[in-house]
Protein backbone atom coordinates (compact mmCIF):
# COMPACT_ATOMS: atom_id res chain seq x y z
CA UNK A 1 0.00 0.00 0.00
CA UNK A 2 2.48 2.57 1.20
CA UNK A 3 4.99 1.25 -1.29
CA UNK A 4 3.35 3.21 -4.12
CA UNK A 5 4.13 6.52 -2.40
CA UNK A 6 7.53 7.77 -3.45
CA UNK A 7 7.36 11.52 -2.94
CA UNK A 8 8.53 12.77 0.33
CA UNK A 9 7.98 16.47 -0.33
CA UNK A 10 4.84 17.83 -1.87
CA UNK A 11 2.96 14.55 -1.65
CA UNK A 12 -0.43 14.32 -0.04
CA UNK A 13 -0.67 14.42 3.73
CA UNK A 14 -1.64 10.78 3.76
CA UNK A 15 1.33 9.88 1.55
CA UNK A 16 3.76 11.79 3.74
CA UNK A 17 2.65 10.12 6.92
CA UNK A 18 2.65 6.74 5.22
CA UNK A 19 6.23 7.12 4.02
CA UNK A 20 7.33 8.28 7.44
CA UNK A 21 5.74 5.27 9.01
CA UNK A 22 7.36 2.92 6.52
CA UNK A 23 10.79 4.31 7.38
CA UNK A 24 10.50 2.81 10.84
CA UNK A 25 8.59 -0.18 9.51
CA UNK A 26 11.22 -1.61 7.18
CA UNK A 27 14.18 -1.96 9.58
CA UNK A 28 11.87 -3.41 12.17
CA UNK A 29 10.49 -5.93 9.74
CA UNK A 30 14.01 -7.01 8.71
CA UNK A 31 15.14 -7.18 12.31
CA UNK A 32 12.26 -9.38 13.40
CA UNK A 33 12.45 -11.58 10.31
CA UNK A 34 16.18 -11.87 10.86
CA UNK A 35 15.69 -12.93 14.45
CA UNK A 36 13.24 -15.58 13.35
CA UNK A 37 15.60 -16.91 10.68
CA UNK A 38 18.54 -16.88 13.10
CA UNK A 39 16.59 -19.03 15.52
CA UNK A 40 15.77 -21.56 12.81
CA UNK A 41 19.37 -21.54 11.63
CA UNK A 42 20.67 -22.26 15.14
CA UNK A 43 18.16 -25.08 15.55
CA UNK A 44 19.19 -26.55 12.20
CA UNK A 45 22.89 -26.22 13.04
CA UNK A 46 22.40 -28.07 16.33
CA UNK A 47 20.39 -30.80 14.65
CA UNK A 48 22.98 -31.24 11.88
CA UNK A 49 25.83 -31.29 14.41
CA UNK A 50 24.10 -33.92 16.54
CA UNK A 51 23.31 -36.15 13.58
CA UNK A 52 26.81 -35.87 12.12
CA UNK A 53 28.40 -36.71 15.47
CA UNK A 54 26.01 -39.57 16.13
CA UNK A 55 26.24 -41.41 12.81
CA UNK A 56 29.76 -42.95 13.16
CA UNK A 57 28.89 -44.25 16.62
CA UNK A 58 25.63 -45.73 15.39
CA UNK A 59 27.53 -47.40 12.50
CA UNK A 60 29.97 -48.97 14.96
CA UNK A 61 27.17 -50.24 17.23
CA UNK A 62 26.92 -54.01 17.22
CA UNK A 63 23.66 -54.08 19.18
CA UNK A 64 20.30 -52.69 18.19
CA UNK A 65 20.18 -49.01 19.15
CA UNK A 66 16.49 -49.09 20.06
CA UNK A 67 16.40 -52.49 21.74
CA UNK A 68 19.70 -53.12 23.54
CA UNK A 69 19.63 -52.68 27.30
CA UNK A 70 23.31 -52.01 27.91
CA UNK A 71 25.66 -49.10 27.34
CA UNK A 72 29.13 -50.30 26.31
CA UNK A 73 30.18 -47.94 23.53
CA UNK A 74 33.79 -47.85 24.69
CA UNK A 75 34.34 -51.60 24.29
CA UNK A 76 36.21 -52.96 21.29
CA UNK A 77 32.89 -54.26 20.01
CA UNK A 78 30.65 -51.32 21.00
CA UNK A 79 27.16 -52.32 22.04
CA UNK A 80 24.68 -49.81 23.32
CA UNK A 81 20.95 -49.17 23.17
CA UNK A 82 18.49 -46.58 24.22
CA UNK A 83 15.69 -48.90 25.35
CA UNK A 84 16.22 -48.87 29.12
CA UNK A 85 17.24 -45.23 29.17
CA UNK A 86 14.26 -44.03 27.18
CA UNK A 87 11.92 -46.10 29.31
CA UNK A 88 13.49 -44.78 32.53
CA UNK A 89 13.24 -41.22 31.29
CA UNK A 90 9.56 -41.39 30.39
CA UNK A 91 8.61 -43.56 33.36
CA UNK A 92 10.22 -41.40 36.04
CA UNK A 93 8.92 -38.22 34.41
CA UNK A 94 5.37 -39.58 34.22
CA UNK A 95 5.51 -40.62 37.88
CA UNK A 96 6.70 -37.14 38.77
CA UNK A 97 3.88 -35.63 36.74
CA UNK A 98 1.25 -37.79 38.44
CA UNK A 99 2.49 -36.63 41.82
CA UNK A 100 3.05 -32.97 40.90
CA UNK A 101 -0.05 -32.03 38.91
CA UNK A 102 -2.70 -32.52 41.61
CA UNK A 103 -0.60 -30.65 44.15
CA UNK A 104 0.25 -27.89 41.70
CA UNK A 105 -3.37 -27.43 40.66
CA UNK A 106 -4.37 -27.36 44.34
CA UNK A 107 -1.74 -24.75 45.13
CA UNK A 108 -2.81 -22.68 42.12
CA UNK A 109 -6.49 -22.86 43.11
CA UNK A 110 -5.67 -21.93 46.68
CA UNK A 111 -3.65 -18.92 45.57
CA UNK A 112 -6.16 -17.79 42.95
CA UNK A 113 -9.47 -18.52 44.69
CA UNK A 114 -9.18 -19.36 48.37
CA UNK A 115 -6.30 -17.54 50.02
CA UNK A 116 -6.72 -14.03 51.38
CA UNK A 117 -5.06 -11.57 49.03
CA UNK A 118 -1.97 -10.92 51.14
CA UNK A 119 -1.28 -14.59 51.82
CA UNK A 120 -1.81 -15.34 48.14
CA UNK A 121 0.89 -12.86 47.22
CA UNK A 122 3.40 -14.35 49.66
CA UNK A 123 2.58 -17.88 48.60
CA UNK A 124 2.88 -17.04 44.92
CA UNK A 125 6.29 -15.58 45.63
CA UNK A 126 7.43 -18.69 47.49
CA UNK A 127 6.28 -20.91 44.63
CA UNK A 128 8.26 -18.80 42.19
CA UNK A 129 11.26 -19.00 44.51
CA UNK A 130 11.02 -22.79 44.45
CA UNK A 131 11.57 -22.59 40.70
CA UNK A 132 14.76 -20.59 41.21
CA UNK A 133 16.56 -23.26 43.28
CA UNK A 134 19.39 -24.76 41.17
CA UNK A 135 18.77 -28.35 40.22
CA UNK A 136 22.01 -29.61 41.76
CA UNK A 137 20.67 -28.44 45.12
CA UNK A 138 17.57 -30.56 44.59
CA UNK A 139 19.86 -33.46 43.71
CA UNK A 140 21.91 -33.06 46.87
CA UNK A 141 18.77 -32.74 48.93
CA UNK A 142 17.42 -35.87 47.27
CA UNK A 143 20.47 -37.99 47.93
CA UNK A 144 21.38 -36.78 51.42
CA UNK A 145 17.94 -36.28 52.92
CA UNK A 146 15.13 -37.72 50.85
CA UNK A 147 16.77 -41.04 49.92
CA UNK A 148 17.43 -42.10 53.56
CA UNK A 149 14.07 -40.69 54.58
CA UNK A 150 12.20 -42.67 51.91
CA UNK A 151 13.45 -46.02 53.19
CA UNK A 152 10.73 -46.15 55.83
CA UNK A 153 7.74 -45.27 53.63
CA UNK A 154 9.12 -47.47 50.84
CA UNK A 155 9.29 -50.45 53.16
CA UNK A 156 5.74 -49.73 54.29
CA UNK A 157 4.51 -49.66 50.68
CA UNK A 158 6.47 -52.81 49.89
CA UNK A 159 5.11 -54.70 52.89
CA UNK A 160 1.48 -53.77 52.38
CA UNK A 161 1.14 -53.29 48.64
CA UNK A 162 4.00 -55.50 47.48
CA UNK A 163 1.59 -57.66 45.48
CA UNK A 164 1.30 -54.77 43.02
CA UNK A 165 4.31 -55.05 40.66
CA UNK A 166 4.97 -51.33 41.09
CA UNK A 167 5.86 -51.87 44.74
CA UNK A 168 7.28 -55.36 44.34
CA UNK A 169 10.85 -56.59 44.07
CA UNK A 170 13.39 -58.16 46.43
CA UNK A 171 15.32 -55.23 47.88
CA UNK A 172 13.95 -51.86 48.89
CA UNK A 173 16.29 -48.90 48.65
CA UNK A 174 16.22 -45.18 49.28
CA UNK A 175 17.88 -44.39 45.96
CA UNK A 176 14.97 -45.64 43.88
CA UNK A 177 12.83 -44.50 40.98
CA UNK A 178 10.26 -43.32 43.52
CA UNK A 179 12.75 -41.02 45.23
CA UNK A 180 14.01 -39.63 41.94
CA UNK A 181 10.44 -39.05 40.77
CA UNK A 182 9.61 -37.27 44.02
CA UNK A 183 12.54 -34.92 43.53
CA UNK A 184 11.45 -34.36 39.94
CA UNK A 185 7.90 -33.69 41.15
CA UNK A 186 9.14 -31.01 43.53
CA UNK A 187 11.21 -29.50 40.74
CA UNK A 188 8.39 -29.27 38.21
CA UNK A 189 5.74 -28.25 40.73
CA UNK A 190 6.53 -24.50 40.64
CA UNK A 191 6.24 -24.14 36.88
CA UNK A 192 2.95 -26.06 36.75
CA UNK A 193 1.55 -24.17 39.73
CA UNK A 194 2.64 -20.78 38.38
CA UNK A 195 1.11 -21.30 34.93
CA UNK A 196 -2.07 -22.83 36.35
CA UNK A 197 -2.44 -19.90 38.74
CA UNK A 198 -2.17 -17.44 35.85
CA UNK A 199 -4.76 -19.38 33.86
CA UNK A 200 -7.16 -19.60 36.81
CA UNK A 201 -6.84 -15.87 37.44
CA UNK A 202 -7.86 -15.25 33.83
CA UNK A 203 -11.23 -16.95 34.17
CA UNK A 204 -13.72 -14.21 33.34
CA UNK A 205 -15.52 -12.85 36.37
CA UNK A 206 -18.78 -13.21 34.41
CA UNK A 207 -18.44 -16.99 34.31
CA UNK A 208 -17.79 -17.25 38.02
CA UNK A 209 -20.74 -14.98 38.76
CA UNK A 210 -22.94 -17.07 36.48
CA UNK A 211 -22.13 -20.12 38.59
CA UNK A 212 -22.55 -18.22 41.85
CA UNK A 213 -25.94 -16.91 40.77
CA UNK A 214 -27.08 -20.48 40.15
CA UNK A 215 -26.36 -21.18 43.80
CA UNK A 216 -22.97 -22.79 43.43
CA UNK A 217 -20.64 -23.09 46.39
CA UNK A 218 -17.05 -22.02 45.97
CA UNK A 219 -15.94 -25.53 45.08
CA UNK A 220 -18.83 -25.85 42.62
CA UNK A 221 -17.83 -22.54 41.01
CA UNK A 222 -14.35 -23.95 40.57
CA UNK A 223 -15.65 -27.19 39.11
CA UNK A 224 -18.20 -25.49 36.88
CA UNK A 225 -16.37 -22.43 35.62
CA UNK A 226 -12.73 -22.33 36.67
CA UNK A 227 -11.37 -25.82 35.97
CA UNK A 228 -13.03 -26.30 32.56
CA UNK A 229 -11.87 -22.87 31.46
CA UNK A 230 -8.35 -23.49 32.72
CA UNK A 231 -8.09 -27.02 31.36
CA UNK A 232 -6.05 -26.29 28.22
CA UNK A 233 -3.70 -24.10 30.21
CA UNK A 234 -3.22 -26.74 32.89
CA UNK A 235 -2.51 -29.36 30.22
CA UNK A 236 0.08 -27.09 28.62
CA UNK A 237 1.62 -26.46 32.02
CA UNK A 238 1.75 -30.20 32.75
CA UNK A 239 3.41 -30.90 29.41
CA UNK A 240 5.97 -28.19 30.06
CA UNK A 241 6.61 -29.84 33.41
CA UNK A 242 6.89 -33.27 31.76
CA UNK A 243 9.42 -31.87 29.32
CA UNK A 244 11.44 -30.47 32.18
CA UNK A 245 11.27 -33.69 34.14
CA UNK A 246 12.49 -35.71 31.14
CA UNK A 247 15.33 -33.31 30.45
CA UNK A 248 16.39 -32.90 34.07
CA UNK A 249 19.98 -34.07 34.43
CA UNK A 250 22.04 -33.47 37.48
CA UNK A 251 19.45 -34.10 40.20
CA UNK A 252 18.50 -37.51 38.85
CA UNK A 253 22.09 -38.35 37.90
CA UNK A 254 22.89 -38.12 41.60
CA UNK A 255 19.96 -40.26 42.72
CA UNK A 256 19.56 -42.93 40.04
CA UNK A 257 21.58 -46.11 40.46
CA UNK A 258 22.44 -46.08 36.74
CA UNK A 259 21.12 -49.54 35.92
CA UNK A 260 20.01 -50.75 32.52
CA UNK A 261 16.82 -52.69 33.14
CA UNK A 262 13.31 -52.01 31.97
CA UNK A 263 11.37 -52.49 35.18
CA UNK A 264 8.19 -51.09 36.64
CA UNK A 265 9.48 -51.54 40.19
CA UNK A 266 9.80 -48.13 41.74
CA UNK A 267 11.16 -49.14 45.15
CA UNK A 268 14.13 -51.27 44.13
CA UNK A 269 17.66 -49.86 43.73
CA UNK A 270 17.55 -49.15 40.02
CA UNK A 271 16.70 -46.50 37.49
CA UNK A 272 18.31 -44.36 34.84
CA UNK A 273 17.46 -41.73 32.30
CA UNK A 274 18.92 -40.41 29.07
CA UNK A 275 20.04 -37.14 30.58
CA UNK A 276 21.46 -38.76 33.72
CA UNK A 277 23.34 -41.25 31.59
CA UNK A 278 24.87 -38.47 29.53
CA UNK A 279 26.00 -36.66 32.66
CA UNK A 280 27.47 -39.81 34.20
CA UNK A 281 29.22 -41.15 31.12
CA UNK A 282 30.46 -38.11 29.26
CA UNK A 283 33.72 -37.75 31.18
CA UNK A 284 34.94 -41.25 30.45
CA UNK A 285 33.61 -41.43 26.91
CA UNK A 286 35.81 -42.17 23.91
CA UNK A 287 35.07 -40.93 20.39
CA UNK A 288 32.42 -43.60 19.86
CA UNK A 289 31.11 -43.14 23.40
CA UNK A 290 30.51 -39.45 22.79
CA UNK A 291 28.73 -40.20 19.56
CA UNK A 292 26.56 -42.73 21.33
CA UNK A 293 25.63 -40.22 24.03
CA UNK A 294 24.81 -37.63 21.40
CA UNK A 295 22.57 -40.14 19.66
CA UNK A 296 20.75 -40.69 22.94
CA UNK A 297 20.37 -36.91 23.27
CA UNK A 298 18.72 -36.88 19.85
CA UNK A 299 16.25 -39.48 21.06
CA UNK A 300 15.45 -37.35 24.11
CA UNK A 301 14.89 -34.41 21.79
CA UNK A 302 12.45 -36.43 19.68
CA UNK A 303 10.57 -37.70 22.76
CA UNK A 304 10.17 -34.15 24.06
CA UNK A 305 8.94 -33.05 20.66
CA UNK A 306 6.35 -35.85 20.59
CA UNK A 307 5.14 -34.93 24.07
CA UNK A 308 4.66 -31.32 23.04
CA UNK A 309 2.79 -32.30 19.89
CA UNK A 310 0.59 -34.62 21.93
CA UNK A 311 -0.23 -31.77 24.30
CA UNK A 312 -1.18 -29.52 21.41
CA UNK A 313 -3.48 -32.21 20.06
CA UNK A 314 -5.21 -32.57 23.41
CA UNK A 315 -5.66 -28.82 23.73
CA UNK A 316 -6.95 -28.45 20.17
CA UNK A 317 -9.39 -31.34 20.40
CA UNK A 318 -12.08 -29.36 22.22
CA UNK A 319 -11.21 -25.98 20.80
CA UNK A 320 -14.80 -24.94 20.11
CA UNK A 321 -15.50 -25.38 23.80
CA UNK A 322 -12.36 -23.56 24.89
CA UNK A 323 -13.97 -20.23 25.66
CA UNK A 324 -11.66 -18.43 23.28
CA UNK A 325 -14.72 -17.27 21.34
CA UNK A 326 -16.48 -15.79 24.37
CA UNK B 1 -45.56 -20.23 43.67
CA UNK B 2 -43.90 -16.83 43.68
CA UNK B 3 -43.50 -14.94 46.87
CA UNK B 4 -43.59 -11.39 48.06
CA UNK B 5 -40.35 -9.48 48.61
CA UNK B 6 -40.18 -6.84 51.33
CA UNK B 7 -37.08 -4.70 51.67
CA UNK B 8 -36.65 -2.40 54.63
CA UNK B 9 -33.92 0.07 55.55
CA UNK B 10 -31.33 -1.47 53.26
CA UNK B 11 -27.85 0.05 52.92
CA UNK B 12 -25.06 -1.44 50.81
CA UNK B 13 -21.38 -0.64 50.98
CA UNK B 14 -18.27 -1.16 48.88
CA UNK B 15 -15.61 -1.02 51.58
CA UNK B 16 -16.25 2.32 53.29
CA UNK B 17 -18.19 3.76 50.40
CA UNK B 18 -21.93 3.67 50.90
CA UNK B 19 -23.45 2.89 47.51
CA UNK B 20 -27.15 2.81 48.39
CA UNK B 21 -28.98 4.08 51.42
CA UNK B 22 -32.19 3.36 53.23
CA UNK B 23 -34.06 1.49 50.54
CA UNK B 24 -37.47 0.11 51.41
CA UNK B 25 -39.97 -1.37 49.02
CA UNK B 26 -42.47 -4.14 48.57
CA UNK B 27 -42.56 -6.24 45.43
CA UNK B 28 -45.68 -8.32 44.82
CA UNK B 29 -45.51 -11.83 43.41
CA UNK B 30 -45.96 -12.38 39.65
CA UNK B 31 -45.26 -8.79 38.74
CA UNK B 32 -42.51 -7.18 36.73
CA UNK B 33 -40.75 -4.35 38.52
CA UNK B 34 -38.36 -2.07 36.64
CA UNK B 35 -35.53 -0.10 38.23
CA UNK B 36 -34.61 3.01 36.29
CA UNK B 37 -32.25 5.87 36.99
CA UNK B 38 -28.96 7.41 35.88
CA UNK B 39 -25.74 5.36 35.77
CA UNK B 40 -24.03 4.83 39.09
CA UNK B 41 -27.15 5.41 41.18
CA UNK B 42 -27.08 1.94 42.70
CA UNK B 43 -29.80 0.09 40.73
CA UNK B 44 -27.58 -2.87 39.94
CA UNK B 45 -26.06 -2.82 43.41
CA UNK B 46 -29.53 -3.00 44.93
CA UNK B 47 -30.52 -5.78 42.55
CA UNK B 48 -27.48 -7.76 43.62
CA UNK B 49 -28.34 -7.39 47.29
CA UNK B 50 -31.60 -9.22 46.60
CA UNK B 51 -29.86 -12.54 45.92
CA UNK B 52 -26.80 -11.89 48.06
CA UNK B 53 -24.54 -11.48 45.04
CA UNK B 54 -23.39 -8.09 46.31
CA UNK B 55 -21.27 -9.63 49.03
CA UNK B 56 -19.13 -11.72 46.66
CA UNK B 57 -17.20 -8.54 45.83
CA UNK B 58 -14.31 -8.18 48.31
CA UNK B 59 -15.12 -5.60 50.96
CA UNK B 60 -18.78 -5.34 50.03
CA UNK B 61 -21.46 -5.65 52.72
CA UNK B 62 -25.13 -5.06 53.31
CA UNK B 63 -27.18 -3.75 56.23
CA UNK B 64 -30.94 -3.99 56.48
CA UNK B 65 -33.56 -6.58 55.77
CA UNK B 66 -34.77 -8.40 52.69
CA UNK B 67 -37.76 -10.61 53.43
CA UNK B 68 -38.78 -13.27 50.94
CA UNK B 69 -42.19 -14.51 52.01
CA UNK B 70 -41.47 -13.24 55.50
CA UNK B 71 -38.05 -14.84 55.90
CA UNK B 72 -35.00 -12.58 56.15
CA UNK B 73 -32.46 -13.47 53.47
CA UNK B 74 -29.77 -11.85 55.63
CA UNK B 75 -30.91 -13.61 58.79
CA UNK B 76 -28.49 -15.66 60.85
CA UNK B 77 -28.01 -19.17 59.54
CA UNK B 78 -29.24 -18.33 56.04
CA UNK B 79 -26.83 -19.63 53.43
CA UNK B 80 -26.17 -17.29 50.48
CA UNK B 81 -26.00 -20.39 48.30
CA UNK B 82 -29.58 -21.38 49.13
CA UNK B 83 -30.78 -17.79 48.61
CA UNK B 84 -29.30 -17.80 45.13
CA UNK B 85 -31.03 -21.06 44.31
CA UNK B 86 -34.36 -19.39 45.07
CA UNK B 87 -33.58 -16.12 43.35
CA UNK B 88 -32.12 -16.49 39.88
CA UNK B 89 -30.17 -13.87 37.98
CA UNK B 90 -29.56 -12.88 34.38
CA UNK B 91 -26.62 -10.58 33.70
CA UNK B 92 -25.98 -7.64 31.44
CA UNK B 93 -23.70 -9.52 29.11
CA UNK B 94 -24.79 -13.02 28.12
CA UNK B 95 -22.48 -15.37 30.03
CA UNK B 96 -23.10 -18.99 29.06
CA UNK B 97 -20.35 -21.31 30.26
CA UNK B 98 -18.02 -21.46 27.24
CA UNK B 99 -16.80 -24.96 28.00
CA UNK B 100 -20.31 -26.40 28.06
CA UNK B 101 -22.77 -27.34 25.37
CA UNK B 102 -26.21 -25.76 25.13
CA UNK B 103 -27.67 -28.73 26.98
CA UNK B 104 -25.03 -28.67 29.71
CA UNK B 105 -25.51 -24.95 30.21
CA UNK B 106 -29.20 -25.36 30.93
CA UNK B 107 -28.56 -28.39 33.11
CA UNK B 108 -25.72 -26.69 35.02
CA UNK B 109 -27.89 -25.51 37.89
CA UNK B 110 -29.72 -28.83 38.16
CA UNK B 111 -26.45 -30.63 38.72
CA UNK B 112 -25.88 -28.50 41.81
CA UNK B 113 -29.12 -29.66 43.36
CA UNK B 114 -28.21 -33.30 43.52
CA UNK B 115 -28.48 -36.22 41.16
CA UNK B 116 -31.42 -36.62 38.87
CA UNK B 117 -32.24 -39.18 36.25
CA UNK B 118 -31.25 -38.49 32.67
CA UNK B 119 -34.83 -38.40 31.48
CA UNK B 120 -35.80 -35.95 34.19
CA UNK B 121 -32.93 -33.62 33.26
CA UNK B 122 -33.83 -33.99 29.58
CA UNK B 123 -37.38 -32.95 30.39
CA UNK B 124 -36.35 -29.90 32.42
CA UNK B 125 -33.85 -28.81 29.77
CA UNK B 126 -36.58 -28.98 27.16
CA UNK B 127 -39.19 -27.10 29.20
CA UNK B 128 -36.64 -24.48 30.21
CA UNK B 129 -35.52 -23.90 26.65
CA UNK B 130 -39.15 -23.77 25.56
CA UNK B 131 -39.83 -21.37 28.42
CA UNK B 132 -37.03 -19.17 27.13
CA UNK B 133 -38.38 -19.36 23.55
CA UNK B 134 -35.15 -20.95 22.38
CA UNK B 135 -36.14 -24.60 21.93
CA UNK B 136 -37.07 -24.42 18.26
CA UNK B 137 -33.81 -22.72 17.38
CA UNK B 138 -31.49 -25.11 19.21
CA UNK B 139 -33.28 -28.45 19.54
CA UNK B 140 -31.17 -30.00 16.77
CA UNK B 141 -27.84 -28.85 18.19
CA UNK B 142 -28.06 -29.24 21.95
CA UNK B 143 -24.55 -30.72 21.98
CA UNK B 144 -22.99 -27.68 20.33
CA UNK B 145 -21.20 -25.06 22.44
CA UNK B 146 -23.43 -22.42 24.00
CA UNK B 147 -20.91 -19.74 23.11
CA UNK B 148 -21.56 -20.41 19.43
CA UNK B 149 -25.05 -18.89 19.53
CA UNK B 150 -25.86 -15.29 18.65
CA UNK B 151 -25.90 -12.70 21.43
CA UNK B 152 -29.70 -12.72 21.74
CA UNK B 153 -29.80 -16.52 21.74
CA UNK B 154 -27.05 -16.63 24.35
CA UNK B 155 -29.06 -14.33 26.59
CA UNK B 156 -32.14 -16.51 26.20
CA UNK B 157 -29.92 -19.50 26.97
CA UNK B 158 -28.90 -17.74 30.18
CA UNK B 159 -32.57 -17.17 30.99
CA UNK B 160 -33.26 -20.86 30.36
CA UNK B 161 -30.35 -21.74 32.65
CA UNK B 162 -31.74 -19.45 35.35
CA UNK B 163 -35.33 -20.75 35.17
CA UNK B 164 -34.27 -24.40 34.96
CA UNK B 165 -33.74 -24.48 38.73
CA UNK B 166 -37.29 -23.12 39.22
CA UNK B 167 -36.47 -20.03 41.26
CA UNK B 168 -39.14 -17.88 42.91
CA UNK B 169 -37.72 -14.64 41.61
CA UNK B 170 -35.79 -13.72 38.48
CA UNK B 171 -33.43 -10.74 38.65
CA UNK B 172 -32.38 -9.23 35.32
CA UNK B 173 -29.55 -6.73 35.24
CA UNK B 174 -29.91 -4.77 31.98
CA UNK B 175 -30.52 -8.02 30.10
CA UNK B 176 -30.95 -6.35 26.71
CA UNK B 177 -28.27 -3.69 26.74
CA UNK B 178 -25.88 -5.82 24.69
CA UNK B 179 -28.56 -6.97 22.24
CA UNK B 180 -30.02 -5.75 18.95
CA UNK B 181 -33.65 -4.53 18.80
CA UNK B 182 -35.09 -7.82 17.51
CA UNK B 183 -33.43 -9.86 20.23
CA UNK B 184 -34.55 -7.23 22.73
CA UNK B 185 -38.13 -7.65 21.60
CA UNK B 186 -37.83 -11.42 21.92
CA UNK B 187 -36.66 -11.07 25.52
CA UNK B 188 -39.36 -8.54 26.36
CA UNK B 189 -42.05 -10.89 25.02
CA UNK B 190 -40.46 -13.65 27.06
CA UNK B 191 -40.64 -11.58 30.24
CA UNK B 192 -44.35 -11.09 29.78
CA UNK B 193 -44.77 -14.87 29.55
CA UNK B 194 -42.49 -15.64 32.48
CA UNK B 195 -44.44 -13.28 34.71
CA UNK B 196 -47.08 -15.92 35.31
CA UNK B 197 -44.51 -18.16 36.97
CA UNK B 198 -41.94 -15.84 38.47
CA UNK B 199 -41.58 -12.48 40.09
CA UNK B 200 -39.34 -10.49 37.78
CA UNK B 201 -37.17 -7.50 38.63
CA UNK B 202 -35.33 -5.78 35.82
CA UNK B 203 -32.75 -3.02 35.78
CA UNK B 204 -32.88 -1.05 32.55
CA UNK B 205 -31.52 2.10 31.00
CA UNK B 206 -34.15 1.95 28.32
CA UNK B 207 -37.20 3.83 29.51
CA UNK B 208 -39.39 2.59 26.68
CA UNK B 209 -38.52 -0.88 27.80
CA UNK B 210 -39.49 -0.12 31.38
CA UNK B 211 -42.76 1.38 30.17
CA UNK B 212 -43.48 -1.58 27.88
CA UNK B 213 -42.78 -4.50 30.16
CA UNK B 214 -43.14 -3.49 33.79
CA UNK B 215 -46.07 -3.22 36.16
CA UNK B 216 -44.24 -1.18 38.74
CA UNK B 217 -41.29 1.18 38.35
CA UNK B 218 -38.80 2.47 40.89
CA UNK B 219 -36.76 5.55 40.10
CA UNK B 220 -33.28 5.63 41.67
CA UNK B 221 -31.12 8.72 41.97
CA UNK B 222 -28.28 10.10 44.00
CA UNK B 223 -27.94 13.55 45.52
CA UNK B 224 -24.48 14.07 44.06
CA UNK B 225 -21.12 12.53 43.19
CA UNK B 226 -20.00 10.18 45.98
CA UNK B 227 -23.42 10.25 47.66
CA UNK B 228 -25.34 7.02 48.13
CA UNK B 229 -28.17 6.21 45.74
CA UNK B 230 -31.77 6.24 46.97
CA UNK B 231 -35.19 5.36 45.69
CA UNK B 232 -36.82 8.66 44.79
CA UNK B 233 -40.16 7.25 43.81
CA UNK B 234 -41.83 3.93 43.24
CA UNK B 235 -45.27 3.55 41.75
CA UNK B 236 -47.32 1.86 39.05
CA UNK B 237 -45.44 2.15 35.78
CA UNK B 238 -48.33 3.95 34.06
CA UNK B 239 -48.32 6.59 36.75
CA UNK B 240 -44.52 7.04 36.80
CA UNK B 241 -44.48 7.68 33.08
CA UNK B 242 -47.55 9.91 32.93
CA UNK B 243 -47.89 11.66 36.22
CA UNK B 244 -44.90 11.21 38.54
CA UNK B 245 -45.17 12.81 41.93
CA UNK B 246 -41.53 13.89 42.09
CA UNK B 247 -39.96 16.60 39.94
CA UNK B 248 -36.69 14.60 39.63
CA UNK B 249 -38.56 11.61 38.19
CA UNK B 250 -40.29 13.76 35.63
CA UNK B 251 -37.01 15.42 34.64
CA UNK B 252 -35.39 12.04 34.19
CA UNK B 253 -38.10 10.37 32.15
CA UNK B 254 -38.51 13.38 29.90
CA UNK B 255 -34.77 13.38 29.26
CA UNK B 256 -33.93 16.63 30.98
CA UNK B 257 -31.03 15.01 32.84
CA UNK B 258 -29.31 11.70 33.35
Amino acid sequence: MAATVHTRDGGSALGRSASRRSRGETPFRYASTGAGILLLAIMAAIAVFLVVEAIPALRANTGGFFTTQTWEPNATRPSFGIAALAFGTVFSALLALIMAVPVAVGVALFISHYAPRRLAGVLGYVVDLLAAVPSVVYGLWGITFLAPFMVGPSNFLHDHLGFIPLFGGDIVAGRSVLTASLVLAVMILPIIAAISREVFLQVPRAHEEAALALGATRWEVIRMAVLPYGRPGVISAAMLGLGRAMGETIAVALIFQATFDISLRILTPQGNSIAANIANRFGEATQTGRGALIASGLVLFVITLLVNMGARLIVARRKEFSGAAA
Amino acid sequence: MSQQIQVSGLDAYYGRHKAIEDISMTIEPNTITAFIGPSGCGKSTFLRTLNRMHEVIPGARVEGKVLLDGEDLYGPGVEPVSVRRMIGMVFQRPNPFPTMSIYENVAAGLRLNGRRSKSEVDGIVETSLKGANLWNEVKDRLGKPGAGLSGGQQQRLCIARAIAVRPEVLLMDEPCSALDPISTLAIEDLMAELKSKFTIIIVTHNMQQAARVSDRTAFFNLAGQGQPGRVIEMDDTSRIFTNPSQKATEDYITGRFG
